[in-house]
């Protein structure tokens, strides 16, 4: 029995218990539902096994919406606690959970999947190839991933959620203050998913460099594939730090060293600066994917090429080299002199620069144009006026010695919402919206879409800007009560109306998923959108070999050249093609990675040794596996043309 | 003959030899803790560049150019990362 106490949540509630039994039941009936409709055989050939990079990509947005419903709950509770002052339905302690897993959820398994997903769903697309330069570790990326998002997710149910906030600061989230396995949890899911998104970086630099068809020179690739490059860049630099601080924490949490003590040597805000030196650009990986999918659909909506095509691939190259640069910003309070605050205000202002360069040139890519106003370019549209407030509270944070009175306060909460929020949820739902006819075949439903998008925008001001007057008014940020005497109260309420407008408008995309594929008509063709760009010139659905023909490229934007100017996109006649084989051993691998991360923070030690031997089995069994692919006859990819509408000219 | 004699690794080999004795001496002779530090950082870092060029064929591929620019980047990075903190956490007290 004793060996089962640690696996028990040391501060229970009703909820818990709720949660339990919710999950129980959902993993049960999910796998009767596999076993009754005879499921299993199809579910481990077509995905679980897929190298394919379009089915990687669906598995990535799929966890990745999943997990914006998990930390979208967490987010309507904090807003329904802190409506009315002296709420009671959380207490400190669950308070402090749920903002910090609503913190993890939201960044690590939400918007960098959803981001890795659109990329990995277009990028191989628009450079005209079959699949990443990696098929196979690109699998391994995303269940490393998802094993990570898992293990992650138990946490409230199996021995304690982390609450030390999404930035886990020291000595907080040390043993001496946190003393359940939460943080063990933060460590080891982190650790997980970040190798799997370090892989996923290298894999797409390379297949980028290398993989681009004929003619596609760097300054001739599509903006979303610029800004892929230059975000996997910045994911190469910046994910080791991450993966070291995690390791140096573990090792103090778990073996007692004393990196981030503030006895024996250790030096607690050395996890501050670590995490942040990761941690800027981070956003930057976040939000330079967001930048290249709105120049695609601005300039596809307004049918005009892409204003300043070049200052847009400069700024984002001064971008990713600046986002290292800025870090100390987060902590400007922390006492060091003015010298060290004036550099660090001063690079961070420079950001605002090439970002409004890139603001400029949107605008002006609409200038003059034909807009139509689809739901993708809506939230486009809605993204340039909102992203910018976001930015200029931002310069406002950038000063350090204003910074003093804005630091961990609302004010800072409704910044930071105000750039990610227009910037980078609605950059994916825009771009979810555009490339589903690719992925599915038929468009989701306009109207419900506009109605989900005024939802969200109006929820959005309504949720958010109330928190700039009661931040600057000094309420707290990770407060989970308030007085009545703070005179906070209405404006929170208003705060918690505009969270449940939002929670309706992510209510109605998934209405309209659902309403969209029960009626929306098939016959959409290749081209829907009018597009412009590479992805558009293949079939709908993408065959699983992308292109029967290579494209032969010459300009950023082929597919508007051939459609208007009679610009011949395949020139050769069809070969054999060349895919990669599917395997289960990604999956497999990733499991082991759960079981050796589930012992670990458990300190459950035959359960690490026995699955890092595996881990290392699996690895070099991969090592000497012989496994060269297999081609596609003519013939095959002759009939599958056929069915698919026709061979492309 | 001239061809088949890799010479430029052969005096790579001796040049980090030579490198490798050169830090060796902070261990075995006396000297003080600055002199010491400054001599193990300049020998690494020659060394490093020394492996990277003659034995990892850095400058020899077609795409060179951008083999050497990612290093550099990376090595700015690092270095505005070593310094950075070293400012934020020790200089910027002072």
């Amino acid at each position: 029995m004793e060996f089962f106490d640690r696996f028990a949540v040391p501060h229970p509630s009703p909820l818990i218990y709720a949660s339990m039994v919710a999950i129980g039941l959902t993993v049960i009936a999910i796998f009767l539902g596999i076993t009754y409709f005879k499921k299993w055989g199809y579910l481990w050939r077509e995905w679980l096994t897929t190298v394919d990079h379009k089915r990687i990509g669906i598995m990535y947005i799929i966890s990745a919406l999943l997990m914006l419903f998990r930390g979208g709950a967490d987010a309507v509770m904090m807003r329904l606690q802190t409506s009315v002052p002296d709420n009671a339905f959380l207490d400190a302690q669950h308070y402090n959970e749920v903002f910090t897993t609503h913190g993890v959820v939201m960044i690590f398994f939400m918007a960098m999947a959803f981001v890795i997903g659109l990329m990995n769903f277009v990028v191989p697309l628009q450079i005209g190839a079959r699949d990443v330069a990696f098929p196979r570790l690109n699998a391994i990326s995303f269940w490393l991933y998802f094993a990570g998002a898992m293990l992650f997710n138990i946490s409230f149910v199996v021995g304690g959620s982390p609450d030390a906030g999404w930035t886990n600061y020291y000595p907080l989230a040390s043993t001496d203050f946190s003393t359940s396995v939460g943080i063990n949890y933060y460590n080891w899911a982190l650790q997980i998913s970040g190798i799997g998104t370090l892989m996923t970086g290298i894999n797409f630099i390379v297949t980028i460099l290398k993989m681009r068809a004929p003619g596609m020179k760097l300054m001739k690739m599509p903006m979303f594939t610029w800004s892929s490059l230059i975000t996997n860049i910045i994911i190469v630099f910046a994910f080791p730090v991450l993966t070291i601080a995690l390791l140096m924490g573990t090792f103090d949490r778990q073996f007692g060293t004393n990196f981030f003590t503030s006895v024996n040597g250790g030096m607690d805000m050395m996890w501050a600066n670590l995490f942040w030196v990761w941690g800027h650009p981070e956003v930057y990986i976040l939000i330079l994917p967001a930048f290249g999918i709105y120049s695609e659909i601005i300039s596809t909506f307004s049918s005009r090429n892409l204003y300043g095509y070049k200052s847009m691939v400069g700024s984002m190259a001064i971008i990713s080299l600046l986002s290292f640069l800025v870090w100390v910003h987060h902590f400007f309070t922390m006492g060091h002199g003015a010298l060290t605050n004036s550099i660090f205000s001063i690079t961070t202002m420079a950001i605002a620069v090439p970002t409004g360069i890139k603001i400029f040139n949107w605008l002006l890519t609409m200038w003059k144009g034909k807009i139509r106003f689809t739901v993708p370019m809506l939230y486009s549209v809605a993204f340039i006026p909102l992203f910018t407030i976001g930015g200029v509270t931002g310069v406002m944070l950038a000063m350090a010695s204003a910074d003093y009175q804005y630091h961990n306060t609302m004010f800072l909460v409704a910044h930071f919402h105000n750039v990610i929020i227009p910037g980078v949820v609605f950059a994916m739902l825009a771009g979810l919206t555009y490339w589903w006819p690719k992925m599915f075949g038929f468009m989701l439903n306009e109207k419900i879409g506009k109605w989900a998008f005024w939802n969200l925008a109006i929820g959005f001001c309504l949720a958010f800007f109330p928190m700039y007057i009661t931040g600057l008014d000094g309420q707290a940020r990770r407060m989970y009560t308030y007085s009545e005497a703070t005179g906070f109260g209405p404006l929170n309420m208003l705060s918690f109306a505009g969270a449940a407008i939002m929670a309706i408008g992510f209510a109605l995309i998934v209405y309209n998923v659902y309403y969209s594929f029960r009626h929306a008509p098939r016959n959409v063709g290749d081209d829907p959108w009018d597009a412009r760009t590479l992805e558009w010139a293949t079939h709908n659905p993408v065959p699983h070999y992308n292109f029967a023909v290579t494209p032969q490229v010459n300009s950023s934007q082929a597919l508007w050249d051939s459609k208007k100017h009679g610009y011949q996109l395949f020139k050769h006649d069809l070969t054999e093609i060349h895919m990669p084989n599917n395997s289960g051993a990604p999956i497999i691998l990733a499991g082991l990675f759960f079981i050796f991360g589930f012992s670990f923070v458990f300190f459950i030690w035959p359960g690490v040794i026995v699955s890092g031997i595996a881990i290392l089995a699996c690895l070099a069994y991969r090592s000497f596996e012989k496994d060269d692919g297999y081609h596609i006859p003519v013939k095959e990819i002759k009939e599958t043309e056929e069915k698919f509408g026709g061979a492309k000219k | 003959m001239k061809e088949l004699f890799p010479l430029k690794q052969v005096n790579g080999f001796v040049f980090s030899l030579l490198l490798t004795i050169i830090a060796l001496s902070v261990y075995f002779l006396d000297m003080s803790f600055e002199l010491g530090m400054t001599i193990l950082l300049v020998t690494a870092f020659i060394q490093a560049t020394v492996q990277l060029v003659v034995f990892m064929h850095a400058g020899e591929s077609e795409d060179k150019r951008s083999i050497y620019t990612s290093t550099l980047y990376g090595i700015i990075i690092a270095l505005f990362t070593v310094f950075g903190s070293l400012l934020a956490m020790v200089w910027g007290y002072l």
